[in-house]
C-alpha cells in the first residue's frame, strides 16, 4: 500500500508539509482506535489506511478490535439499523447481553491511549473504564443519526455524553439532546486506492469490451447499490427520455441485490424495464471490483446519482474526482459536494435529470468545466489526506478550550 | 531595525452546534444566540472551500435563504453584506440580525424549508501554527507566497483581521513597518471576499515583484 509521500505529489508539497507539522504536535500522545471487525465494511476499509498512514506521519497510533459473538452482533445490527430509523424492539435482556459483551473487551483490553478513538455503537460501552484512567475519549458515529429510534437513542445518550467528543459525518446527523461537543468531520475517498487509481486506457478499454459497452458513442451510468433507495428505475426513464434525441448507452452497475431480500425484485424489475433496448447494460458487481468500478466510472461521459436517500454519497465523491460531470439528487452529502452548475448538477425530478444529461451531453465543453471543478472540490476537501487534518485537529483540540489555539 | 515576516498557517476544525432553523425567524434566533465562531464560520467557509471558483457568496446564510428557501430579495440582501468593512464579529451578526428583525417587521413571508433543508448551525475551532519560513525582504517575501498553502495565505488575510481584532492584514502591516506604505495601502485596498484566494495570491505576488523590481 502507498505511503504518505505518495500523496505529495496529489495534494502538493505545501499541504503534505503541514500535515508533518501538525502530526509533531501530537508526539507523546498514543492514539489507540477501537472498532468491532478487522476486516470487511467501511469503518475497516478507512482504518485499514488511515493507521499506517498516521504513523508514516510519526504518530503513534494503534488500532484494536473487541470481540464479539453472533448473538452480540446480531444485537448491534439491530441498533445499526434502529439507529436508521426502522422501528426494531431491542429487548432489555438484549441490551444487557450488549452490556455485558463491552465489559468483558473492557476488561480483556488494554485500554492505554492517551487518545480512545472509538467507533460506531459496537463498542461504545468501554467508556465506562475511563473513570480508572485521565486519558480522553472520542466516539466516532459513521451512522446517519438524523432520525434514529427514540428508545435506541435513549439508550446510547448516556455512554455519548461520557465521552469528551462525538464526531459525526455530515451537520444533519447533528444532536440536540446530547451534552457532549459534536465535531463534523465528513468521510473522504483515497485517491491511490484500487477504486480512485489513475488506469492505463487499456485497462478502461478492457473492461468496457468485456460489458459490451461502446467508446464510441456516449456512455451514462450510474454506478450504486441495486436498491429502491437510489432509484434505478428512475435512471432508466431518464435515459428513455434522452436517447430520443442523442444515440447514448446506460450502464447500472452495482452489487448487493443477493444480500438484500427485496434484491431479486428490484433486478427483476430493472432487467424487465431494459430488455428492449440493447444499449441498457445491467452489470451485477461482485465484492472486489474496485477497478471494474474505477474503469467503468472513468470510461463514463456522464455520471448519475439518482438517489432518494442518500447517505455522504461516496460514489458522487469518486466520480468527481475523476473529473466526470456528475447528475445527481440534492440528497443526504451531495450537496455539500456539488454546487449546482459549479461542481455538478443538482436536480430533483427525473424532468429535471434528464433535462441536465440532454444538456451535459450536447455541450461536451461545459460538462468538462464540471468535471474539472468537482475534482478540484474533492481535492481540496474530500479526500483521505483531509480526513488525517481533521483528526489531528480532532486529537490536538482535546488539549485546549479556547476558540483560537496558537500551537 | 524590522524583523522578518514570519508566516503562519492555520486548520479549522469544524464543530456542530446541534441547533438548526427551519425559517426566517428561526435563522435570526440562531444568530442572535450562536458563539462568534459561529458567525466567523458561516461567513468565511466559502472562501477556503470554494477557492478555486469564481467568487461566489462568501456568505451560508444568503446561500440558504436563496437557494433552499427561494426569498431572493433577502438572500441578495445577505450577499450584499461587505464583510470586508467589518473588523469584529459581532458588528457583523448586528448586521444580519437588523437584515433579519427589519424583513419580518415588514411582513416578510417566514417561510419553513422543505424537510432536510434546515439550515444547521455550525462552528469552528481554529489552530494556529507557524510555518518555518521567514521573509526578510520583498523578493524572499514574494517567493514564499509562492510556496505556502492556501490555508497560509487565508490566515494573513482574513483570520488575523476577523477574530484576532487586528486592524489590518498582516501583510500590510508588515510592509508599513519596513517602510512600504504605498505598497501596504495597496493590499489593503485589495477586496479579498470577492476574488477567488488563488487569484489573490497572484495579485499580491504581481504588486511585491513590482515593488522589488522598482
Amino acid at each position: 500500500m502507498p505511503g504518505i509521500e505518495a500523496y505529495r505529489e496529489i495534494i502538493g508539497n505545501d499541504e503534505l508539509d503541514e500535515l508533518y507539522l501538525l502530526a509533531e504536535r501530537l508526539k507523546g500522545k498514543a492514539v489507540q482506535n477501537i472498532n468491532s471487525t478487522a476486516v470487511g465494511g467501511g469503518v475497516a476499509e478507512i482504518l485499514s489506511r488511515m493507521i499506517p498512514l498516521l504513523r508514516d506521519l510519526g504518530v503513534d497510533a494503534y488500532w484494536d478490535v473487541i470481540k464479539g459473538d453472533e448473538k452480540f452482533f446480531t444485537v448491534t445490527k439491530d441498533m445499526h439499523n434502529a439507529l436508521h430509523g426502522l422501528n426494531i424492539d431491542i429487548s432489555k435482556l438484549d441490551l444487557d447481553y450488549f452490556l455485558e459483551v463491552n465489559r468483558r473487551n473492557s476488561e480483556e483490553l488494554d485500554l492505554f491511549g492517551d487518545i480512545m478513538f472509538i467507533h460506531d455503537p459496537q463498542p461504545i460501552g468501554l467508556v465506562e473504564r475511563r473513570e480508572h484512567k485521565s486519558n480522553k475519549w472520542i466516539w466516532r458515529c459513521h451512522i446517519d443519526l438524523s432520525a434514529p429510534q427514540e428508545a435506541t437513542m435513549n439508550f446510547l445518550r448516556g455512554f455519548i455524553n461520557r465521552y469528551d467528543a462525538a464526531v459525526f459525518s455530515a451537520p444533519s446527523f447533528a444532536r440536540s439532546d446530547l451534552a457532549t461537543k459534536q465535531i463534523l468531520i465528513p468521510p473522504s475517498i483515497d485517491p491511490l486506492s484500487d477504486k480512485n487509481k489513475d488506469l492505463p486506457e487499456e485497462t478502461i478499454d478492457s473492461v468496457v469490451e468485456r460489458f459490451g459497452l461502446d467508446r464510441d458513442r456516449p456512455i451514462v451510468s450510474q454506478i450504486s447499490r441495486f436498491d429502491y433507495l437510489k432509484d434505478p428505475l428512475g435512471v432508466i426513464d431518464v435515459y428513455k427520455r434522452v436517447k430520443d434525441h442523442i444515440d447514448c448507452q446506460l450502464a447500472l452497475a452495482g452489487g448487493g441485490a443477493t444480500d438484500d431480500p427485496e434484491g431479486p425484485r428490484i433486478l427483476d424489475q430493472i432487467r424487465s424495464a431494459a430488455k428492449s433496448d440493447p444499449d441498457i447494460h445491467i452489470i451485477y458487481l461482485p465484492p472486489s471490483s474496485d477497478v471494474e468500478i474505477n474503469a467503468l466510472q472513468r470510461a463514463s461521459t456522464v455520471i448519475l446519482q439518482k438517489s432518494l436517500r442518500e447517505g455522504f454519497g461516496l460514489t458522487v465523491t469518486e466520480a468527481l474526482w475523476k473529473a466526470k460531470p456528475v447528475i445527481a439528487t440534492a440528497a443526504g452529502g451531495i450537496p455539500l459536494q456539488i454546487r449546482h452548475k459549479r461542481t455538478g448538477i443538482l436536480t430533483y425530478s427525473i424532468a429535471g435529470t434528464a433535462h441536465y444529461l440532454r444538456e451535459l451531453l450536447s455541450e461536451p465543453e461545459y460538462a468538462q468545466k464540471l468535471g474539472v471543478n468537482g475534482r478540484e472540490h474533492v481535492k481540496n476537501n474530500f479526500l483521505i489526506t483531509r480526513h488525517i487534518k481533521d483528526y489531528l485537529s480532532l486529537f490536538i483540540s482535546l488539549y485546549y478550550k479556547e476558540d483560537i489555539v496558537h500551537l | 531595525m524590522s524583523e522578518g515576516f514570519h508566516f503562519n498557517t492555520q486548520y479549522h476544525l469544524v464543530e456542530l452546534l446541534g441547533s438548526k432553523a427551519r425559517n426566517p425567524a428561526e435563522l435570526l434566533e440562531g444568530i442572535k444566540t450562536v458563539p462568534a465562531s459561529c458567525i466567523y464560520y458561516h461567513t468565511h467557509r466559502f472562501l477556503q472551500q470554494h477557492h478555486y471558483l469564481s467568487p461566489e457568496p462568501p456568505n451560508d446564510f444568503a446561500f440558504w435563504l436563496t437557494d433552499f428557501l427561494h426569498l431572493r430579495s433577502l438572500g441578495e440582501e445577505f450577499l450584499s453584506v461587505d464583510t470586508v468593512l467589518y473588523c469584529n464579529l459581532e458588528d457583523l451578526r448586528k448586521t444580519f440580525q437588523d437584515i433579519l428583525e427589519d424583513y419580518l417587521s415588514k411582513d416578510g413571508k417566514n417561510v419553513d424549508c422543505l424537510p432536510g433543508y434546515e439550515f444547521h448551525f455550525l462552528a469552528c475551532k481554529t489552530f494556529v501554527l507557524p510555518m518555518p519560513y521567514t521573509a526578510n525582504n520583498l523578493r524572499e517575501f514574494a517567493e514564499i507566497l509562492r510556496k505556502i498553502s492556501i490555508r497560509s495565505l487565508y490566515f494573513h488575510i482574513f483570520e488575523a483581521r476577523m477574530r484576532l481584532g487586528v486592524p489590518d492584514n498582516d501583510f500590510s502591516q508588515w510592509l508599513r513597518s519596513i517602510g512600504e506604505d504605498k505598497l501596504a495601502d495597496e493590499i489593503s485596498r485589495l477586496d479579498p471576499y470577492n476574488m477567488t484566494l488563488e487569484n489573490l495570491r497572484r495579485k499580491i505576488i504581481r504588486m511585491v515583484e513590482d515593488r522589488a523590481r522598482d
